[in-house]
Formats: C-alpha cells, sequence, structure tokens
C-alpha cells in the first residue's frame, strides 16, 4: 500500500476506536497512534454513541460485534445525526449477513482485522475522504447478495440492480484488484472506479428490506 | 413431535408413538396429550454456528428470532388449540357423564382459546410473561371469571339435580381449566424453563468437548508460537492456520454431509497450500456448486494454480476468486508476484500447458493465464454449466478420454 500522500491532513483526523476487546484497542492505537489522532476509545454501543455526540470523529472505526446490539445498533443510533462522521467496519467475523447488516446500516466500508496497519490507514483516508472501502470480502459478499436478489429484482425495481460495470468493478475487487489495478484494467479513471464503488454501497443500503431478508434466509437454507 | 419427546426422555421414539395410539383408546387421552405437548412444549431450535448463537446471546448481534417473521408455528398453535376444545367436548360427551355440563364446558373452553389467542404469537409471549400490571390483572379477571361460572354450574347442578359424584367432577375439571388460565403463564413459563435447561444440559457435554479441544488446539499454537519466535514467516503461518480453524468453527457455514462443495474444496486447497508454502491465500466465494467430475477437474486445475503462485511468484498474498453463475463457473487465482512471460515457456515445460488449460479443455472449460514480467499472475478457470440442458449422451462423448472418472 502507498503511504498518504497528505501526512499533514491525516494528522488533522479524528479516530474513534469501537471495539469491546481492550487489548484488540491497544494493538490498533499502537499501530495507528504516530499516523492518526485517536480521540477515543469505546467498548460497547452506549460508549461509542457518547463517544460520537461529544467528540465528534471524523472516522469511527466501529467492530460488527459489540455488546448492546452490535455496530449496526451504534449507526442507527449517531449515523443520520452526525453525518460528517464516517464509519468504517473492522471485524473478525465473516458472517455475511453481519457484515451487510452495518454496511446497510450505514458504513462506508468493512475490513479484516488482519489488515496491515498500513493498509488500515490508507482505509481510513478513504472512508474520511468519503470514499468507500471495500476489500474482496466484502465485494464477494456484495456479488452474493446482489445476485442472489437478481431475479425478484427484474420484477421489484431497477434501482436495486447493479449495472454491468458495477458488477464488473465488483468482481475485480472480489479477485483482489485494487482500486488502481482496476481503473487500468477496465480503461477509467480511479475516481471513476470510486464512484461505482460508492454508488453500488448507496444501493445496497437503499435495496429493499424484503429481498434482503430473503437473500439472508436463502443463505441459511444453504 | 414424537421425536422430540422421545429425545426428551430418552427413549426410543416408537414407544412414544405407541404410548400415544394406546392411549388414544382410552376416550382420546393419547391425543389430548399429544395435542397438549404440542401447544406447550417448545420447539427445539436449530443451532446456529457456536460463534454466532454467542455473540447474540451476549447482544453482540440482533436475535434473528426478533428480525425474522414469525413462523406458521402460530397456526399450528392456534390449530392445535381448536382441536384441543373438540377434543375435550368429545371427552366430556363420549364419557356419558351428564350432558348439561357440556355447553358449560365448551363456553369455558372457547372463553380460554379466545383469551389466550386473542393476540399474536409475538404478542401473547409478552404477555404471558407478564406477571404484573394490567395485562395480568385482566387475565386474573379472566380466569376468575370462568372459575365463577364452574362454580355457578356447579351449584346450578347441585340444586336442580342430587349431587351426583359425576356432575361434581365435571364441574371441577372446568374450575381447573379456569385455575389454569390464572396459574398459565407461570405453567408455561415453567414448562419452557424446564426444556431449555434440559437442552442446555444435554449440550453442555457437547460444547465442554469442544471447548476442550479449542483449548488444547490454542495452547498448542501458541506454544509453537513461543518456540518459533524469531522466525517471523513461521509465527505467521501458524497464527493464520489458527486463526482460520477458530474462525471456521466459530462463524462457519454447518458443513455439509454429503462432502465438499466446490467452495469449501477450494477453501480446504487453499488451507494446505497455505501451511506448505507459507503463503496467505484469500479464497472470497459467490455462488456455490456441487462436485461432479468436471468440478472436480475445476478444482484441481484451481488448486495447480495456487500452488504454482505459491512457489514461484514470491507474492506475499494470493487472492482466489469463486464465482458461480447460471452459465459458469469461475476461478481467479491471482497473484502480484514477479510474474513471467507466457510466451516464452518451452513447450516442453508443460506444467501449466497440461496441467491447467488440457486439463479444462478436456471437461469443455478454459483455462487464460495472464502474467508478464514483474506484473504478477493471473489464471482464470472457466467451466460453462450448461450441460444440464444439453443431452447426457453427447456430453458424456465429448468427455471421452477425461482423466478422473466415477461420474454417477
Amino acid at each position: 500500500m502507498s503511504t498518504p500522500t497528505q501526512t499533514g491532513s491525516l494528522r488533522d483526523l479524528g479516530v474513534l476506536l469501537v471495539d469491546d476487546h481492550a487489548m484488540f484497542r491497544t494493538g490498533v492505537r499502537a499501530e495507528l497512534g504516530s499516523t492518526v489522532r485517536i480521540v477515543a476509545e469505546a467498548g460497547d454501543v452506549d460508549e461509542a454513541v457518547r463517544a460520537v455526540e461529544s467528540y465528534r470523529p471524523d472516522v469511527v472505526l466501529l467492530d460488527v460485534h459489540l455488546p448492546g446490539g452490535g455496530g449496526a445498533e451504534v449507526l442507527r443510533r449517531v449515523a443520520t445525526r452526525y453525518p460528517d462522521t464516517k464509519f468504517l467496519a473492522l471485524s473478525v467475523s465473516d458472517a455475511a449477513e453481519d457484515v451487510i447488516g452495518v454496511i446497510r446500516a450505514g458504513a462506508r466500508g468493512y475490513v479484516t482485522k488482519n489488515i496491515t496497519g498500513d493498509e488500515l490507514v490508507d482505509a481510513i483516508r478513504r472512508v474520511a475522504g468519503g470514499d468507500a472501502v471495500f476489500s474482496p470480502r466484502l465485494a464477494g459478499f456484495v456479488l452474493d447478495a446482489f445476485a442472489g436478489t437478481i431475479e425478484v429484482a427484474q420484477v421489484d425495481s431497477d434501482l436495486d440492480r447493479l449495472t454491468e460495470r458495477e458488477r464488473e468493478v465488483m468482481r475485480l475487487i472480489a479477485r483482489g484488484y485494487a482500486y488502481k489495478e482496476v481503473a487500468k484494467e477496465l480503461f477509467i479513471s480511479v475516481k471513476t472506479v470510486e464512484t461505482h464503488v460508492s454508488s453500488v454501497l448507496r444501493k445496497l443500503q437503499l435495496s429493499s428490506r424484503h429481498e434482503l431478508t430473503r437473500w439472508a434466509n436463502d443463505r441459511r437454507l444453504i | 413431535m414424537a421425536q422430540g419427546l422421545a429425545d426428551h426422555l430418552g427413549v426410543p421414539v416408537l414407544w412414544v408413538r405407541l404410548a400415544f395410539v394406546v392411549g388414544t383408546l382410552f376416550q382420546l387421552a393419547g391425543v389430548l396429550a399429544y395435542v397438549a405437548f404440542w401447544v406447550f412444549v417448545p420447539l427445539g431450535s436449530a443451532d446456529g454456528s457456536p460463534g454466532l448463537a454467542s455473540a447474540t446471546r451476549r447482544g453482540l448481534r440482533l436475535d434473528e428470532d426478533e428480525a425474522t417473521p414469525p413462523s406458521n408455528r402460530m397456526t399450528l398453535q392456534t390449530t392445535a388449540l381448536v382441536v384441543l376444545g373438540v377434543g375435550v367436548a368429545w371427552f366430556v360427551l363420549g364419557s356419558d357423564r351428564v350432558s348439561s355440563l357440556v355447553f358449560p364446558a365448551v363456553l369455558a373452553i372457547a372463553g380460554f382459546a379466545l383469551i389466550w389467542r386473542q393476540a399474536d404469537d409475538r404478542l401473547l409471549r409478552r404477555w404471558v410473561r407478564v406477571t404484573s400490571g394490567w395485562a395480568a390483572v385482566l387475565r386474573m379477571a379472566a380466569g376468575a371469571l370462568l372459575v365463577l361460572i364452574a362454580y355457578g354450574v356447579f351449584v346450578a347442578q347441585l340444586g336442580g339435580g342430587l349431587g351426583s359424584a359425576a356432575q361434581l367432577l365435571a364441574a371441577l375439571v372446568v374450575a381447573v381449566a379456569g385455575a389454569g388460565l390464572l396459574l398459565g403463564p407461570w405453567i408455561v413459563r415453567l414448562v419452557s424453563d424446564l426444556a431449555a435447561e434440559r437442552r442446555e444440559r444435554v449440550r453442555s457435554q457437547e460444547r465442554a468437548d469442544v471447548a476442550a479441544h479449542l483449548h488444547d488446539s490454542v495452547l498448542q499454537t501458541l506454544a509453537l508460537l513461543q518456540k518459533n519466535a524469531n522466525d517471523p514467516a513461521q509465527v505467521a503461518t501458524l497464527a493464520r492456520r489458527q486463526e482460520r480453524e477458530l474462525r471456521d468453527w466459530l462463524y462457519g457455514e454447518p458443513a455439509d454431509d454429503d462432502g465438499s462443495t466446490l467452495r469449501t474444496g477450494l477453501v480446504a486447497d487453499a488451507a494446505e497450500i497455505e501451511t506448505t508454502y507459507r503463503v496467505p491465500i484469500e479464497v472470497v466465494g459467490v455462488g456455490d456448486l456441487d462436485p461432479d467430475v468436471d468440478v472436480e477437474a475445476l478444482r484441481a486445475a484451481a488448486r495447480e494454480a495456487m500452488t504454482n503462485a505459491a512457489k514461484h511468484s514470491g507474492a506475499d498474498r494470493i487472492d482466489v476468486y469463486v464465482e458461480v453463475g447460471s452459465a459458469a463457473a469461475e476461478v481467479f487465482v491471482r497473484d502480484r508476484g514477479v510474474g513471467f512471460d507466457p510466451s516464452a515457456i518451452p513447450e516442453d515445460r508443460l506444467g501449466i500447458r497440461r496441467s491447467l488449460v488440457a486439463r479444462m479443455h478436456r471437461h469443455g472449460g478454459t483455462a487464460v493465464v495472464r502474467s508478464g514480467p514483474g506484473e504478477g499472475t493471473e489464471v482464470r478457470l472457466a467451466l460453462p454449466l450448461v450441460r444440464d440442458k444439453a443431452p447426457n449422451g453427447a456430453h458424456e462423448a465429448a468427455r471421452n478420454g477425461a482423466d478422473g472418472g466415477g461420474d454417477a
């Protein structure tokens, strides 16, 4: 991963760490402490909500599983009230339902906890800048979610479907391509890739509850 | 139902079924018991993965029961209650007791059913749990009313004719029904608590075994990590293997009984190669496929591609993406390693050509290797899935001479 170019502005980013494992928080703090400004830590939903209210962080690193209802609950309670605060989901859980749940509740991306420090810094920078951060795994989940709903969506609305281009971008990310490589592969700019990814994120958040519930149910049946 | 009860009592299911049938011969008592069990004994709930179940229990995520709409169990229960009511009526009628008691009995049952089933299942459950407040008072009043009616009937009968033992008994039954309504919530809770506790006990043994196994595996890994503290690659591999193991157990999807699918197979292969060559391999999948000869060939080719990447690329991670669509199954194996010039590979070095390209061709698929010096390598394997629609014979012929065998 490339090191961020605007180190100065990155230092000004206020980051809130939300995870119920103190050891993990300490680890992330040690890794990020010199690059970003960690304004506070929180160990459960209530603490996280209070911390967002009082510190107004730029980026919240949000654990998916959290006492009090999980990361999705935090988002439900504060995301709409503080549009300037961006949320990045961070988890060891690979349960697709939970990850998609947090994204649908408003997180701008999802990375797994074994991400390297540089990659995490890069992800924080992207999220703070309003972009979405899709790991290959998340791209897989998203494709899975939309693939499972396409038969239904044909009847319902076109809004919920991914365009061919968006699917291509998602597939390349799932194949392990970085945004830059996706751009090169499709002969488009990185900015366009980011636009596509953001659009996928928006569709994911807007798509009707019915279809995703059905998707989740289908998955459980498999 | 019988199965659940048999599990519960630890006796063969046949005995329980027999008991119900025999019981039915005596005034439908078997049917009544069956229906009563159906209504009151909670259904055995399916176990999810332990990690998620535990996360749900501790409130780290939302409860699926609350998130998903109520099942048709509610309808079943209502039916069961109606059947129970009819059964009780039949019981009273058939027992040749004083028929003047039938009407009050039916009335009481109707009241009982009405009050218990007036709300939807969710509401009812909450309402039943309430042991204080206005809802409880209301329920108490309804129960008391039923008891009163029963008492009134009893007194009327006593005043009308001679207080025969039969009349006394019948009135008593109605009174007990009223009392049951009063105590219903506590009884229901007691029954469900008992059932939950018993299920918990049955599982705790199994869980203890698993926990012991977990501790062993984690402790083993920790010991190995300490021993290999000066070998970062080994430490990373050990930690990763342990992580994968734990994660599979905690959050993985329950394994199929009938062996592996394309995805689980690839994940297993990746894990093996990762351990051998100490390169992390990330497998992401969309859709899945049951194995057959062609799918096995795809998996073998993917395995070959992963091994090549791990062995030769020098990349610090390998990304594998599996997508099963309606038209084709595709596997992408990508590394950001040294890469090579595919055209510069001599004809006699057949690793890629024979194993990947030829193998995929034999099974009607394709293999494309994209690489360049310094650019890393991506292998794209595709297997068309139209074969279900194509006539089977033609396909068999086309596949003549394929490696592997034993297609059913």
